[in-house]
């Protein structure tokens, strides 16, 4: 019955935009489903952050004194300060987690469904990316409804506007980490292994927990270190955004990292390099 | 906006039905220093049904992943309808359905929600794939698990739905891999013989993938894969003839018995 559609017609060549926003929508669509369907995720999404304003800051806030600096025009308080750093900690586990979701599609077959699909395999990891950012910026907002309670909350209300872009930035920079991460790794159980190699040194080694000033007094080649680290300059572009201002040279490395890992995340995942083949093995 | 196609060369002939729904032509392909495929060639014509025979390791997963464009091949060159698969992927992933070996439904979804998904990344609009979904269910005999989850599912309802995902986007070519692996006997029959209709009645070229030698018919078009080599290919009797076998199992063991394979 179909027999006569394998000659072309004009307009079965190609694919119209239409098509790719529906090929889109099908990916977010989906990934938000399966979010949905791993809500205690979302609670322990919540969780871990909560934990380290709650406990961790108000422990360690009459051991720090955190000068002003630029962006904050007073002194703060310790929370204060480590707020913007949790909201990067937040968009970097997400990253994380959505990398973890995609090591376990290809040991389920699911990634193979996906890389099938006639749209170019760009396309598609860039929308899987933009869905996990979508999830990633649900989940930031949701603490910082919490953290409003604990009178956490930008100068201005505007504040939870301008920090959005500062939030798709580094949800997609995490997010092309993890993608990257997850063609290097070849099975779920060495995701562990992320936690330690990864998150637990991006965060540590940033200005998340304490300024880079404090960092130097104490060790001036970690500061040097957490300088090079992206996350520090996530961090900061949340905590200038948070204020309404714009810190150019963390936009500027974000931006450049974000686009790094997502183009070396695609040639991981293009066929001819064989990234996925040699992985996976026979 | 749309995207322009290069046409396919022609390969003697204009139509585009004339050409091969695969033609897979001298590929070769290693993991390191293990030759996994050797020289591989061979067609499906559109509404046949090919056999690729091998027992496991022979390469078959291997080829499927190039097909699919998974990898890509060090040598040769693979054609969907003239389409060369990697130069222009999406042209030739258009016309293909494929079930993978490894089950690939999401089992936190419903029957429906995994049409749906795969509906879209093939650019099929919601409304479409729910008027396809309902047809093709109904006739994998399905319709009333539809709204179920897929986990709930038995063996062989799986592999249907799998079946029926990947025709919906009327692909011209099926690429099965092992579909019967872990089935019982009246699971087997009934796909195998829902896909033998498919290329008779659909016109739809289709490569089925397998270790288990009774699933070859006499009639149908078959492929001896052995240790990433083609030891024969050409319709089941001929092969068996030529071989002087009394039947495809014996030429199998015949053939597969007397050939030393590339280094392992």
């Amino acid at each position: 019955m179909t027999h006569g559609n394998t000659t072309l017609s004009p307009a079965d060549a190609g694919y119209g935009l239409a098509n790719y926003a529906r090929c889109f929508n099908g990916i977010v669509w989906r990934e938000l489903l399966r979010y949905w369907h791993q809500r205690e995720r979302f609670v322990s999404a919540l969780v871990r952050p909560l934990v380290w304003l709650f406990i961790f800051a108000a422990g360690f806030r009459s051991v720090l004194g955190v000068s002003i600096i630029p962006p904050y025009e007073t002194y703060v308080l310790y929370e204060v300060y480590i707020t913007p750093g949790l909201m990067a900690m937040i968009a970097l586990f997400s990253g994380m987690q959505s990398s973890l979701s995609m090591v376990y599609d290809r040991e389920m077959g699911n990634m193979r469904l996906l890389l099938v699909s006639p749209f170019p395999r760009w396309f598609l990891l860039t929308a899987k990316l933009a869905a996990g950012t979508a999830v990633s910026l649900a989940q930031v907002y949701a603490f910082l409804a919490v953290a409003y309670f604990w009178e956490i909350e930008p100068p201005s209300p505007w504040g939870y506007l301008t920090v959005l872009p500062a939030l798709v930035l580094a949800g997609v920079m995490f997010g092309a980490l993890g993608m990257l991460l997850s063609s290097l790794i070849k099975q779920l159980e060495n995701f562990a292994g992320i936690m330690n190699f990864v998150i637990f040194p991006l965060f540590f080694a940033s200005s998340a927990l304490y300024p880079l000033w404090r960092i130097k007094e104490s060790s001036p080649w970690l500061a040097y270190v957490c300088e090079l680290n992206p996350f520090t300059h996530a961090v900061e572009l949340i905590r200038f955004a948070f204020h309404q201002r714009i810190n150019f040279t963390a936009l500027l490395i974000v931006v450049v990292a974000a686009a790094g890992f997502l183009l070396a995340a695609i040639a991981a995942y293009d066929p001819s390099r064989g990234m996925l083949s040699r992985r996976e093995g026979a | 906006m749309s995207f322009l196609v290069p046409e396919p060369e022609a390969h003697g002939s204009g139509f585009a039905h004339q050409r091969p729904a695969l033609e897979v032509t001298c590929v070769s392909y290693s993991y390191g220093k293990r030759k996994a495929l050797d020289n591989v060639s061979f067609t499906v014509a559109p509404g046949s049904f090919t056999v690729l025979l091998g027992l496991n390791g022979a390469g078959k997963s291997t080829l499927y992943c190039l097909i699919t464009r998974l990898y890509a091949p060090q040598h040769g060159r693979i054609e969907i309808f003239g389409f060369d698969v990697n130069r222009v992927p999406g042209e030739g992933l258009r016309r293909l359905g494929v079930v993978f070996q490894p089950r690939t439904l999401d089992l936190d979804l419903t029957v429906l929600q995994n049409l749906s998904y795969h509906a879209a990344l093939h650019g099929i609009s919601a409304r479409e794939a729910k008027l396809r979904a309902r047809e093709i269910l109904k006739k994998v005999g399905l319709t009333l698990r539809q709204h179920d989850k897929t986990r709930s599912l038995s063996g062989g309802q799986m592999r249907r739905v799998e079946i029926a995902r990947a025709l919906l986007h009327r692909p011209q070519l099926l690429l099965l891999d092992e579909p019967t692996t872990g089935l019982d006997i009246k699971a087997r029959a009934d796909i195998l013989n829902h896909v033998r209709r498919l290329a008779a009645e659909e016109g739809i070229g289709l490569l089925w993938a397998t270790h288990l030698i009774d699933e070859a018919a006499p009639h149908d078009g078959a492929v001896i894969l052995h240790e990433g080599r083609v030891l024969a290919v050409g319709k089941a009797h001929g092969i068996a003839a030529e071989a002087g076998a009394k039947d495809i199992r014996a030429a199998f063991e015949t053939l597969t018995a007397a050939t030393n394979g590339p280094q392992q």
